[in-house]
């Protein structure tokens, strides 16, 4: 592990326009507004947040493959460093090769018109990665292998394969052009609990053979807990808290954080939910409340909460958080 | 860890085993095929309309009459249908036989009657010689030189069946003597030829224009579909009855002929190109494109690679279910007197001397082309549906 | 006396493919105001076997002779798979048996606003009439906490957010007071924070109107937090039943075990997580004998792969489909 963080966001915002035709006005959402954060080279990265929260914009603007607005998007693996936000068209093909995104649904994402192998093979055609027909064939059966894709079945068409397996063939697409950084995109989410675990480990696997950064998008944080050294909890598009995972896990400051926490059902059918629980919803990100993004449902709130942002302060080493009374509510006993 | 599943599964047979590594390794065309073999109405429609387009297409082969006005049988104008038998009073023969019949015009009533003499039997001959016709030639001829064209094509005279002597006219003949039944068979080569010209034009144009609206999306997508509105608001009957006002008389029949397959589909065009930009639309959109761009990959290697063969089975599926609406639009046209006209054998044309009281109450053979017309379009409908349904590989798949 | 009973419900449906056995000689009960769960991951019919339950299942579906489902209501035993017309079909489609969806959205008709939906279901199942049916509507909307009622009525239901519109489809589904609820995956569509809502308002519905559930889902730690009961399927048959606490606690099917094992768990974050090895067989390749065999860590060849374990007593009302079980009850 290098010191120098592989991927390092800077006050990062991306806007969508929505609606809008020839006549009609655009409204603006911030999906991702003003996000700050580094992943170190070598991690399992969990990015946490329920839908709306602007976890899957964030993915994919790291990747060049949503608008930035605003802000700075450094990558360095150490070999070679890029503006992620500000890339010539030379370097965003040699950037594609060494960033790549995993998707959630396994059926969406295979292609059911190509056999598998031609699946995998694709980015390497795309990015003239292989000279031959040979070539092409070796890095995909090598990359299928490691995968634990049965090689004999790399003929076949993906309407042949189930959730978990094709979820595998996903992951070879991936890493063909062997990455460096790989956005993985509620990878499990759409997996069958049995099968989930079985591409978690795959993942952990491959990083440490292959050296990958992983940034692991989930809504399902006794996944993420389970699998990323370190965690950053959004909500509406910003970051609310950022921690190494057990830190974040023993110790949470961010009152979402909390609520989210005590919200996963337990497997103990005695243990009741002592926790706070909370009402109300996400407010749509096209009409976001002023102030802390969270205050219409926080138990905490109070009149400063409504009219400020609170910005992102360092409580420890590696961990901040965004809220403004972070420090009195770590001081009170937690609610028994 | 698909191999930990097979160490168990031993029962398993060689040929079940081959049976599903087929299966596997189907592309979508055999899916879609194996499908549309299992839907038995559509492959019985199916059969029909391969019987019937080769009817169409071989149709001076199987005439035994030119069914233009020199091939008329003027001994046998408004006759019946002259159904060959096996068998008589005089015992049964192989080769089926005709009887002799005698025509004579009743001055009373003003019609003729027809005398069958039981005693006289005419044979049917196979692979007779009869009148000349040329395959491979096609010609174009509209007004001004430079369009046109023409190609001499093979003569050849052999025909399928025929009669020692006097006529066969399976469908009976019209009131100007012309077999229906040779009739009956152009006739289905043209409405397929126009149905053809139709669609193909109507297709290429929905395939550029829809393509365009529905690849760039944005402000393009708006322009185009208004103007797509706009030309689906067009009233075409008025449209049609203004056009065939000015089509002037002078016109030949094949004039004619291309300038009605050519309007239709400059008309046809609008509903292809809505179905050509929602199916891109949504296709543009899903994951596996975006894996491609995310690998750099230009709009060339995605169009070709992506979109273009997740459409063609829809388009097929497209162009078989607008070719009935092709027939029918040429039929409907020729049948209210815009289209094609008389001399000209059309399914619309054969329609329009039905409608006749005079046809309705003495000479019901005419209806004999209607009952192809609708065997044409009902067949197109149930492999288009067929198609559509066996089209979509996974829809009853359980995730 | 139970609600309903559940024997031998043996369901295949006929395809493209061949015949595809989706439930396999299920039998279960359950009885009034008891939450059963109903877990199982893709293919392990449990959705397939609650539709059943409402004679839901696409006309390809065919019951085995066999298969019996009773419902016992106050006037009488109603045998379900005998219903014949829609009319008779009347008393498990809302009368006595409801049923709320993953998606709500899908069950809410777009162009009819929520209260009207309501109302209209209320005269057909409770003959009540508009107006009464109107301020039941708007006081069951209350109940399950939605806020300003009286205008929700009048919406539709694109018009709501996700958790609103589960909450409505509860409302809507529970307005007819069922005898018993059939939910399917209703907290799958839902954030965290929402599902913890969603859950709690079941809970409190449940003790308030003691009617029966059958809750559906692939996620067993909702059902540790919901079920007095859990039924566990994989590919269309039972594998283990009995009462949550001993299901969850001392796991007796191998696959539930395993299940247990893959499942991340936040009390241990250094705990490895153990899949269960394989990958589900399609349904079209349904193993022979113990339909869990291809995967299970105590395959006995030989046994498990000729022969169909029958349900053993495991414990109280504990009970499992395993040979192993029955080797250990016997050794014991």
């Amino acid at each position: 592990m290098t010191e120098t963080p592989i991927i390092s966001v800077d006050d990062l915002a991306v806007h969508f326009p929505i609606g809008g035709g020839l006549f009609a006005p655009k409204l603006l959402v911030q999906a991702v507004e003003g996000v700050s954060l580094d992943i170190p080279q070598g991690s399992f990265f969990g990015l946490v947040g329920e839908s709306g929260s602007g976890k899957t914009t964030l993915g994919r603007a790291l990747l060049r493959a949503a608008p930035v607005a605003r802000g700075r998007i450094a990558y360095d693996d150490g070999e070679v460093a890029y503006d992620v936000a500000a890339l010539s068209k030379a370097a965003l093909k040699d950037y594609r090769k060494r960033a790549q995104l995993i998707f959630q649904d396994p059926y969406a994402a295979l292609s059911p018109r190509m056999t598998v192998r031609d699946i995998i093979a694709e980015p390497l055609e795309v990015m003239g990665l292989t000279r031959t027909r040979e070539e092409t064939d070796r890095r995909v059966r090598e990359i299928a292998a490691k995968c634990r894709l049965n090689l004999e079945h790399l003929r076949r068409f993906p309407h042949a394969f189930s959730g978990g397996q094709r979820q595998r063939i996903s992951i070879a697409r991936a890493l063909v052009s062997s990455p460096r950084f790989v956005v993985a995109d509620e990878a499990v989410a759409a997996l069958d609990v049995s099968i989930q675990a079985d591409v978690l480990n795959l993942l952990n696997a491959l990083k440490k053979e292959l050296g990958l950064t992983i940034l692991f998008i989930s809504h399902d944080l006794s996944v993420v807990a389970h699998i990323c050294d370190h965690v950053a909890v959004m909500y509406l598009g910003r970051l609310v808290e950022s921690a190494p995972t057990r830190e974040l896990f023993d110790k949470p400051r961010h009152p979402y954080t909390k609520a989210l926490l005590s919200a996963i059902p337990s497997l103990d059918p005695d243990r009741e939910r002592t926790a706070q629980k909370l009402e109300g919803e996400i407010p749509s990100p096209t009409n976001p409340p002023p102030g802390c993004k969270f205050q219409t449902r926080c138990p905490h709130a109070v009149e400063l909460c409504r009219t400020h942002e609170p910005r992102l302060e360092q409580t420890g080493t590696e961990h901040a958080v965004a809220c403004h009374r972070w420090k009195e509510l770590a001081e009170r006993p937690a609610p028994a | 860890m698909a191999e930990l599943t097979q160490p168990h599964a031993t029962t398993e047979t060689e040929a079940e085993r081959r049976r599903k590594e087929k299966y596997f390794t189907a592309s979508q065309a055999q899916l879609i095929w194996a499908r549309f073999k299992k839907n038995r109405s559509a492959m019985v429609a199916g059969t029909v309309l391969a019987v019937m387009v080769l009817m169409g297409l071989f149709a001076p082969f199987l005439s035994p009459y030119d069914p233009t006005i020199a091939g008329r049988d003027m001994e046998y104008r408004n006759g019946a249908p002259q159904i060959p038998k096996f068998c008589d009073q005089q015992g049964c023969s192989l080769r089926p036989f005709l009887h002799e019949v005698e025509r004579k015009l009743n001055t009373a009533t003003l019609r003729w009657e027809t005398q069958i003499n039981p005693d006289e039997r005419r044979y049917v001959q196979f692979f007779v010689e009869g009148w000349t016709y040329r395959l491979g030639a096609i010609g174009l001829d509209v007004p001004g030189e430079t369009f046109d064209f023409e190609t001499r094509g093979v003569a050849f005279n052999t025909h399928l069946f025929g009669i020692e002597e006097g006529g066969i006219h399976l469908f009976g003949t019209d009131e100007s003597g012309k077999d229906i039944f040779s009739r009956t068979l152009h006739a289905i080569y043209t409405s397929l030829a126009v149905g053809t010209i139709g669609v193909f034009i109507a297709f290429v144009l929905a395939l550029i224009i829809g393509g365009v609206s529905g690849y760039y999306g944005g402000w393009i997508d708006s322009c185009i579909q208004m103007v797509t509105d706009a030309v689906r608001t067009i009233p075409v009957i008025p449209l049609f009855m203004a056009l065939a006002a000015f089509v002037p008389d002078t016109w030949s029949a094949e004039t004619r002929f291309f300038f009605i397959a050519t309007l239709l589909g400059l008309i046809g065009w609008p509903t292809l190109a809505r179905r050509v930009r929602t199916h891109l639309l949504s296709e543009r959109s899903q994951e596996y494109v975006l894996a491609a761009q995310l690998c750099g990959a230009p709009a060339r290697h995605i169009i070709r690679r992506h979109l273009l063969p997740s459409f063609t089975s829809y388009i097929i599926v497209d162009l078989v279910i607008s070719f009935p609406y092709m027939v029918l639009s040429e039929t409907a046209l020729s049948f209210i007197g815009l289209g094609l006209k008389d001399p000209v054998n059309s399914l619309g044309v054969m329609l329009q001397n039905v409608s006749k009281a005079d046809v309705l109450l003495n000479y019901q053979w005419y209806f004999i082309p209607v009952i192809f017309f609708i065997a044409l379009v009902l067949a197109f409908v149930y492999v288009g549906d067929g198609l559509r349904d066996a089209a979509d590989p996974y829809s009853n798949v359980k995730r | 006396m139970s609600l309903l009973e559940v024997q031998n419900l043996t369901l295949e449906f006929d395809t493209d493919e061949g015949r595809i056995t989706a439930v396999d000689d299920v039998s279960f009960a359950i009885r009034p105001g008891e939450v059963m769960g109903l877990v199982g991951e893709s293919g392990s019919g449990k959705s397939v076997t609650a539709k059943a339950l409402m004679r839901l299942n696409p006309d390809n579906a065919v019951y085995a002779p066999r298969s019996r489902i009773t419902l016992n209501l106050d006037d009488g035993p109603v045998d379900v798979l005998g219903l014949r017309t829609p009319r008779q079909m009347r008393v498990v489609r809302g009368d006595a048996v409801s049923m709320i969806f993953q998606e709500p959205m899908a069950s809410f008709a777009p162009a009819i606003s929520i209260g009207d939906q309501m109302v209209e279901q209320l005269q057909l199942h409770r003959g009540m009439s508009a107006r009464a049916a109107r301020d039941l509507s708007i006081e069951m909307l209350e109940r399950v906490g939605i806020s300003d009622a009286a205008k929700r009525f009048r919406q539709y239901a694109f018009e709501l957010s996700g958790g609103m519109r589960q909450r409505a489809m509860i409302a809507m589904a529970l307005s007819t007071k069922p005898r018993l609820l059939i939910a399917d995956e209703p907290t799958t569509a839902l954030d965290v924070t929402i599902q913890a809502q969603v859950i709690d308002l079941m809970k409190d519905l449940v003790a308030e109107f003691g009617m029966a559930i059958v809750f559906i889902t692939h996620d067993l730690g909702v059902i540790a937090e919901t079920a007095d009961r859990v039924a566990v399927m994989y590919l269309g048959r039972l594998v283990e039943y009995g009462p949550v606490r001993e299901v969850i606690r001392n796991p007796a099917h191998p696959y539930t075990q395993g299940l247990l094992k893959a499942l991340p768990d936040l009390g241990d974050l250094d705990a490895e997580l153990t899949p269960v090895p394989g990958d589900i067989p399609s349904p079209l390749e349904r193993p022979a004998g113990c339909v869990f065999h291809t995967r299970c860590p105590k395959f006995m060849p030989g046994r498990c792969d000729a022969a169909i374990p029958e349900m053993t007593r495991v414990d109280g009302e504990h009970v499992a489909a395993c040979f192993a079980v029955e080797d250990r009850l016997v050794s014991a």
